[in-house]
């Protein structure tokens, strides 16, 4: 039913929406950057407010807990970042260390041959693309503009979030980070957001790629339990440019990584795969827009989901075809395994199609553990839980195998053992 | 309706051009005042003869319809629909006694002929030697007119009659069931529909009787500015089996008619219901003009153990398609089919899908859905398929493949897939292609029309929808895709 009345009292929602604008008010003048990025993302923000659950992007991820929090300045100082900097996959590699979402030189190492500023949130982002890019456009207070030369082979750079939030003061920081890559570049960028207590994580990465250059994109968001972690990624890919990426959520209260991937150019390419583990009672959504706007492109993604516990996963997957698009070849699969009779997956992926000559198909699936496969293993005296942790790592292996950097792999794979670990048998 | 070679003859003949059923047929008619109010709604009670309880849950169903706002979820763009400025009710004039067929006007009579139903004793199959009984119970605009075997019928315990009949005769059926599937409020059209129906079907089957011909209703609309707000009502009890047959066309006009229909089904313990619908209403012009608006509430409810029911759509008319016929499975081990064709050409918008809600234990449900989009239209599919936590061992298949014919139309996918009990198996398959050059040059090379070619690939494509289509529409239903089609390609 939709009975429209209209609200006497703001809703939560609201309230909370208005103490991000007071708080913009309050720091305008002392935030750093493009002043005039800023106004523009407090007016979208002012008059969007937070998305509610009637609106369709959002209709399976409600910001409700979060609306509940009420968020203050982070205690930067005051950390002691030891213990989280010992969380950072062992990656022998220059990196960039954001605390509360300020940049921390004192804990990073600047890389060489590609360029590197900080002090002030990157501007490429285009606040009007979402509710939380207008409220990080509005808010953030740093960011890393790294930008690489063409032709130049970057390695890898690893980008480091950790969020730091004392009992009782609860902290919200929004970086906003842009990567540019010239013609023919190359670079490997592993993200990795952790930490401590109640926060809210907001950032925007923005990312463009040159003609025939190759931006792969690794991130593992292993936020705090109490943590809300919404993160965008904007990425534009021109002509035989590859954007490659994967994103492995274990962490957080409530996740939500939405990346909008444009091919602007003819045969650029998009990888963006994912996945999901979830246990307790975590919420976690990848939402992805790959949008092909130039002929003979491409785009795959694979998105593995496992529930344990009352968690509630979601996927929202939308394949948009122009109609200058032609010979376009995207494909997408995502599939879910429940594991719990309380875990909730919510699936829907969408095509969008205005070209006639492409090929494009998506697959869902959506069950528990073949029971076949499970007596196969035991009927070969494997025990019941190493039989199951056996299966999910199948499960999951077709999402993490096209990662062609062995570190990087190796540190997702880790991760994904100290989660097996924490499971309860 | 059946395929009889005058209806052939007729599909084949048409053009994209000019609209081959788009005449009309000049009856009398009686015109409530346009607008909608409170006075009108109590009229068409008034004169349907309806009880109190009738016009109270009418009322009820417009104060609620006052509160709501029309639906823009769907991906559809239309003008604004003025709903003050249509007529809520139109009747042909009445006859003083009952309509026996002999009565019914000699015009209706014509129309029917130039459409092809016979609406006489038997529906001959063409080389069928036995050929299967079909019974119409025709509406024209919102008055039953002429109802056919009801003899046969009563015989077997079945009843089938205009709804407004039903609820003179059998009150206590209609009270229980209308409404338990689609409430009045639940959503902006079936409200509307609530509030203002004039007619449409009733069907109940009893306890252990399979029907013994196919129903079948035959819609059009006729009368400039009136929208049809049609009720359909099936019930089978336990072991109840009925197939029922929709089919529709409407005479050409400029401006949009407002379409606003509620079907409800109700299956129990065992009972089988078929609803097969071929909708070839006007779809407005090249150009986009015209064309029927048809925004439709289907939903059937498998109450009962082992209940089935299964929709077959094949949709190639009207100017916008809002459908989205649903299965309930509240029964354990009841199943839901979804099987759908639908064709956009010119300026035609179409968004249509299905509900699978699984409730009970080991439910099953199976989607196929075939859009084929050409000229400058857009076809969208829009599904759900939900899963609660007590619904056990439940099963989903779900395909949907789009066709593109030329590169100024749309396909859109919009699948929901929501799970809440890991024992459920849920699986899902999209594909958007085109004709292939290859598949073309090897229909000409053999000597085929570019048009038969389209044809015969397009009805490849649908093959897995055609064949659950009754052999009666299956026929026609083949012709349609092929003439809905023409001059798409090249």
């Amino acid at each position: 039913m939709n009975l429209a009345v209209a609200p006497a009292a703001p809703s939560l929602l609201e309230t909370r929406a208005a103490a991000f604008l007071a708080r913009h008010e309050g720091l305008r003048a002392r935030l750093p950057g493009d002043a005039a990025v800023r106004a523009e993302g407090a007016a979208l923000f002012r008059a969007a407010g937070l998305p509610g659950p009637r609106e369709e992007a959002w209709r399976y991820t409600n910001l409700r807990a979060l609306a509940e929090i009420d968020f203050h300045e982070p205690l930067v100082a005051q950390a002691d970042c030891a213990g989280l900097l010992a969380r950072l996959p062992a990656i022998d590699a220059p990196r960039l260390v954001f605390v509360c979402g300020r940049f921390r030189a004192d804990l990073s190492r600047l890389p060489d041959g590609v360029e590197v500023v900080t002090g002030a949130p990157a501007s490429a982002a285009d606040p009007a693309r979402g509710r939380l890019v207008a409220l990080n456009a509005m808010l953030a207070e740093d960011g890393a503009a790294i930008r690489v030369a063409a032709g130049v082979d970057a390695g890898t750079l690893l980008l480091a979030s950790l969020g730091i939030a004392p009992q009782g003061h609860a902290v919200a920081f929004h970086p906003r980070h842009a990567v540019e890559l010239g013609d023919g570049a190359t670079l490997t960028l592993i993200e990795v957001a952790t930490g401590t207590g109640t926060y809210l994580h907001n950032p925007v990465l923005s990312a463009r790629v040159g003609a025939g250059a190759t931006l792969t994109h690794l991130r593992l968001q292993d936020e705090a339990e109490g943590a809300f972690h919404l993160s965008t990624v904007q990425a534009e890919v021109a002509e035989r440019g590859s954007y490659d990426s994967f994103a492995l959520a274990l962490g957080a209260r409530l996740g939500r990584m939405e990346v909008h991937a444009r091919l602007a150019g003819a045969r650029a390419a998009a990888h963006l795969n994912a996945a999901q583990l979830l246990d307790g009672r975590r919420h976690a959504d990848f939402t992805t827009v790959v949008a092909h706007d130039a002929p003979a492109t491409a785009s795959r993604q694979t998105v593995k989901t496992v529930l344990s516990g009352a968690a509630r996963g979601v996927f929202q997957g939308k394949i948009e075809v122009a109609r200058i698009a032609q010979k376009t070849d995207g494909y997408q699969m995502n599939q879910a395994l429940l594991l719990s009779p309380d875990a909730e997956m919510d699936s829907k992926p969408q095509l969008e199609i205005y070209a006639d000559d492409v090929k494009c198909s998506h697959g869902a699936t959506v069950g528990e553990l073949d029971g076949e496969q499970l007596f196969y293993l035991r009927s070969r005296g494997i025990p019941p839980d190493i039989a199951r942790a056996m299966l999910v790592r199948a499960f999951l292996a077709e999402a993490l195998d096209p990662i062609a950097h062995e570190a990087g792999r190796a540190a997702l794979e880790g991760a994904i053992e100290r989660w097996w670990q924490r499971q309860p048998a | 309706m059946p395929a009889v070679p005058e209806t052939l003859d007729a599909v084949q003949a048409a053009t994209e051009s000019g609209y081959k059923w788009g005449f009309s047929t000049d009856i009398d008619m009686e015109l409530a005042p346009k607008g909608l109010n409170e006075d009108i709604i109590r009229l068409i009670s008034a004169r349907k003869n309806e009880p109190d309880w009738l016009l109270e849950w009418r009322l009820k169903a417009f104060a609620l319809w006052q509160t709501m706002t029309e639906p823009s979820w769907a991906k559809l763009h239309h003008p604004p629909i003025d709903y003050q400025d249509l007529h809520y009710y139109a009747a042909p004039k009445r006859k003083p006694g009952p309509a026996s067929l002999d009565e019914v006007d000699p015009e209706l009579l014509a129309m029917y002929e130039k459409l092809g139903i016979p609406l006489k004793e038997r529906a001959a199959l063409a080389g069928v030697e036995q050929p299967p009984q079909v019974a119409v119970d025709a509406v024209f605009d919102s008055v039953s007119v002429a109802t056919t075997f009801r003899d046969t019928l009563a015989k077997a315990g079945v009843i089938f009659c205009p709804i407004s009949e039903a609820v003179q005769e059998h009150p206590e059926l209609v009270r229980k069931y209308l409404g338990s599937v689609v409430p009045a409020g639940d959503n902006y059209f079936a409200a509307l529909n609530s509030a203002v129906f004039t007619d449409g079907s009733f069907v109940f089957i009893p306890k252990g009787v399979r029907c013994p011909m196919e129903l079948s209703t035959y819609f059009r609309i006729n009368a400039r500015n009136t929208g049809q707000f049609e009720r359909t009502l099936i019930i089978a009890e336990e072991g109840g089996t009925v197939s029922y047959l929709e089919g529709c066309t409407a005479p050409q006009r400029d401006e949009n008619q407002l379409h606003a229909a509620v079907v409800e089904l109700v299956a129990l313990d065992d009972a089988r219901i078929k609803y097969s619908t071929v909708q070839n209403w006007y779809p407005g012009d090249a150009e986009g003009r015209g064309g029927i608006y048809n925004f439709v509430t289907k939903r059937g409810a498998c109450r009962g153990a082992r209940s089935k029911i299964s929709w077959t759509q094949v949709e190639t008319g009207s100017a916008i398609t809002w459908k989205y016929p649903s299965c309930i499975l509240q029964g354990d081990e009841s199943v839901g089919e979804f099987y759908s064709v639908a064709v956009t050409t010119n300026r035609q918008q179409a968004d249509t899908g299905t509900k699978m809600i699984h409730i009970g234990r080991n439910t099953r449900s199976t989607i196929v859905s075939k859009g084929i989009s050409a000229g400058r239209s857009d076809n969208t599919y829009r599904g759900l398929v939900r899963v609660l936590p007590r619904a056990h061992g439940a099963r989903n298949f779900t395909q949907c493949d789009s066709l593109l014919i030329g590169d100024q139309c749309g396909a859109h996918t919009v699948p929901y897939i929501e799970s809440r009990n890991p024992t459920a198996k849920l699986e899902h398959e999209a594909t958007t292609s085109k004709i292939s050059e290859d598949q073309m040059f090897y229909c000409r090379q053999r000597g085929l029309s570019q048009e038969d070619a389209v044809g015969l690939i397009v009805n490849g494509f649908c093959k897995d929808v055609l064949k659950e289509l009754p052999m009666e529409f299956a026929v026609e239903a083949q012709k349609l895709l092929a003439v809905s089609l023409e001059g798409s390609v090249g």
